[in-house]
């Protein structure tokens, strides 16, 4: 296992070789409230990036942006080298509050982005099938969102997002209305998941532990306005046991590392 | 390789919609409740009439015979066949033009200032004081009916039917556009089921008020049809066959608004079947 590779300060970053998503110079302002300010990153490709940082560092509004949900002020998107500025088929989200349609069942909520697309029903019910027992819910199908637990929803929103075969993942925080128990099963399951599906991943959390849990790279954003303060690529071994991740050194290392660097920003 | 991660927890969270009809006794049931309600009502009134409470009102036994009586003799079936002409009418026209101005106003900001207030004023104005002037203008013919039947119905559907679309859940709105969601399918595949439950309470209260609108044309403008049949009896004083007539127009309107629930619930939640 090799040593915590760390990057400081906003200073150029030696662009991957293959990066999926280019973000140049995205600006973004809320009435007097600056969000963000000249982000400039690259997400490479088959990756889990997290945008990691304290509440009001515009991580979550860079997500959107990414997803062509909400306009920059700023500055350019490109993903595959093309320019974005509102949502597409490369793309998928993954939402926070799960947004998920009370009155349809777990397959038509699998399935819905395929039927937005005019998929006909035998098709997308056979792909939404394969996704929704990716993540863990068979013989869950005809259940409605109410019969389900938080996790379960969430896995829901997951495997919807998974069904319509983007490219780019993009996740909003989506444990943090999860309980403490699934959503570390969860993230078990997303590292799992991950090797099986060549995606590329790009994960907002404002928790450190999930962050470097999970990802190949941090993205730490400062607040006020939001900016990109260090970028982090922990080098943790996960293709053993889970369960491990949590007492690995360089784990701990580098959750103690982020909160050292992020402590100046809390009151 | 699939992952599965199915928890004990979770699977246990699921059980707790279900259980609850395992629990209690046949006092939990609401039909058993709903027929006990119904046989105390009608006990009362057999015992208010056999006081008797006054010399027009009839006991429950009477007013049953007389029923049977006015269904009979095919008075009750000549009745309904006018009034339900208009009735259905009415009730069909405003319900589509409801639904649909006030789908449109819900979406469409100047649709909104246009129509909205319009409707606000109507739903205000004691209405059935437009009624002698519906008259005035469409003499006492079927136009009057359903004119005075969506005069009533109309305002309620087209209010809720908007306020239902305003607050659409905002999360499903960003959510169908993150999947490509066309601006058609928007409207068909989001905003109108999650608006659904409140558009049917507007369809139930204007379906009733509907009812009030074709009765009172038809004690007002027209005698004909059940209105005609209640002032007919009334002016013989054969009060067990008015009251016979007036409660089968409220069993009518009441099974009218159960089936409208029931379409509702099979058609657009079927999430709250079981619930």
């Amino acid at each position: 296992m090799g040593a915590t590779a760390l990057r400081n300060g906003p200073s150029p970053v030696p662009a991957p070789i293959d990066s999926i998503v280019e973000v140049r110079e995205i600006s973004k302002t809320y009435g007097n409230v600056e969000a963000l300010r000249g982000i400039d990153l690259d997400f490479p490709r088959g990756k889990l990036t997290s945008l990691l940082g304290p509440s009001g560092c515009g991580k979550t509004t860079l997500l959107k942006i990414i997803a062509g949900l909400i306009p920059a002020d700023g500055g350019t998107v490109a993903i595959n080298g093309k320019h974005i500025t509102a949502p597409g088929p490369e793309r998928a989200f993954v939402f926070q509050d799960f947004a998920l349609m009370p009155w349809a069942t777990v397959m038509r909520n699998v399935a819905f982005g395929l039927e937005l697309r005019g998929t006909n029903k035998a098709e997308r019910e056979a792909i939404a099938r394969r996704y929704i027992a990716e993540v863990g819910l068979a013989g869950f199908e005809d259940k409605y969102p109410h019969q389900l637990s938080g996790g379960m929803r969430q896995r829901v929103g997951l495997a919807r997002a998974l069904s319509v075969d983007a490219d780019v993942l993009l996740l909003d925080e989506p444990f943090s209305a999860v309980d403490e128990q699934n959503r570390r099963k969860f993230q078990e399951d997303l590292i799992r998941l991950r090797t099986n599906q060549n995606k590329t991943f790009i994960f907002v959390t404002h928790s450190i532990e999930e962050a470097v849990y999970i990802s190949d790279r941090i993205v730490l954003l400062s607040p006020r306005p939001g900016r990109v303060s260090q970028i982090i690529e922990p080098e943790i071994d996960r293709s053993g046991d889970p369960e491990r991740i949590h007492r690995d050194r360089h784990y701990l290392d580098t959750v103690e590392e982020i909160w050292q660097g992020l402590k100046q920003y809390v009151e | 390789m699939a992952v599965s991660i199915r928890t004990d927890g979770e699977a246990a969270g699921l059980a707790s919609s279900s259980n609850r009809s395992a629990t209690g006794a046949s006092w939990d049931q609401p039909i058993l409740l709903r027929l006990v309600s119904i046989v105390l009502f009608a006990g009362i009134w057999e015992v208010a009439g056999r006081i008797p409470v006054s010399f027009a009102f009839p006991t429950f036994s009477d007013t049953i015979v007389a029923f049977f009586g006015l269904l009979a003799d095919g008075s009750l079936a000549t009745a309904y066949l006018s009034t339900l002409q208009p009735l259905v009418l009415g009730v069909v026209l405003s319900a589509f033009l409801g639904v649909g101005l006030g789908t449109i106003c819900g979406l469409w900001r100047t649709g909104e200032w246009l129509v909205i207030p319009v409707f606000i004023v109507l739903q205000a104005a004691p209405v059935a004081a437009f009624i002698p002037m519906v008259t005035f203008v469409y003499g006492i013919g079927m136009t009057a009916k359903t004119l005075a039947v969506m005069i009533l119905a109309l305002p309620v559907i087209v209010l809720n039917t908007y306020k239902a679309v305003r607050n659409v859940n905002e999360s499903l709105l960003v959510m169908c556009r993150s999947f490509l969601g066309t601006r058609w399918q928007t409207v068909t595949k989001i905003i109108l089921p999650d608006a659904s439950p409140v558009i049917f309470a507007g369809l139930r209260l204007g379906v009733a008020a509907g009812f009030v609108g074709v009765v009172l044309a038809e004690l007002l403008i027209t005698p004909t049809g059940i209105g005609d049949l209640i002032t007919f009896h009334r002016s013989r004083a054969d009060y067990a066959e008015m009251y016979a007539t007036i409660a089968s127009i409220i069993a009518l309107s009441t099974l009218t608004l159960v089936f409208l629930q029931w379409v509702e619930v099979r058609v657009f939640r079927p999430e709250s079947r079981g619930a």
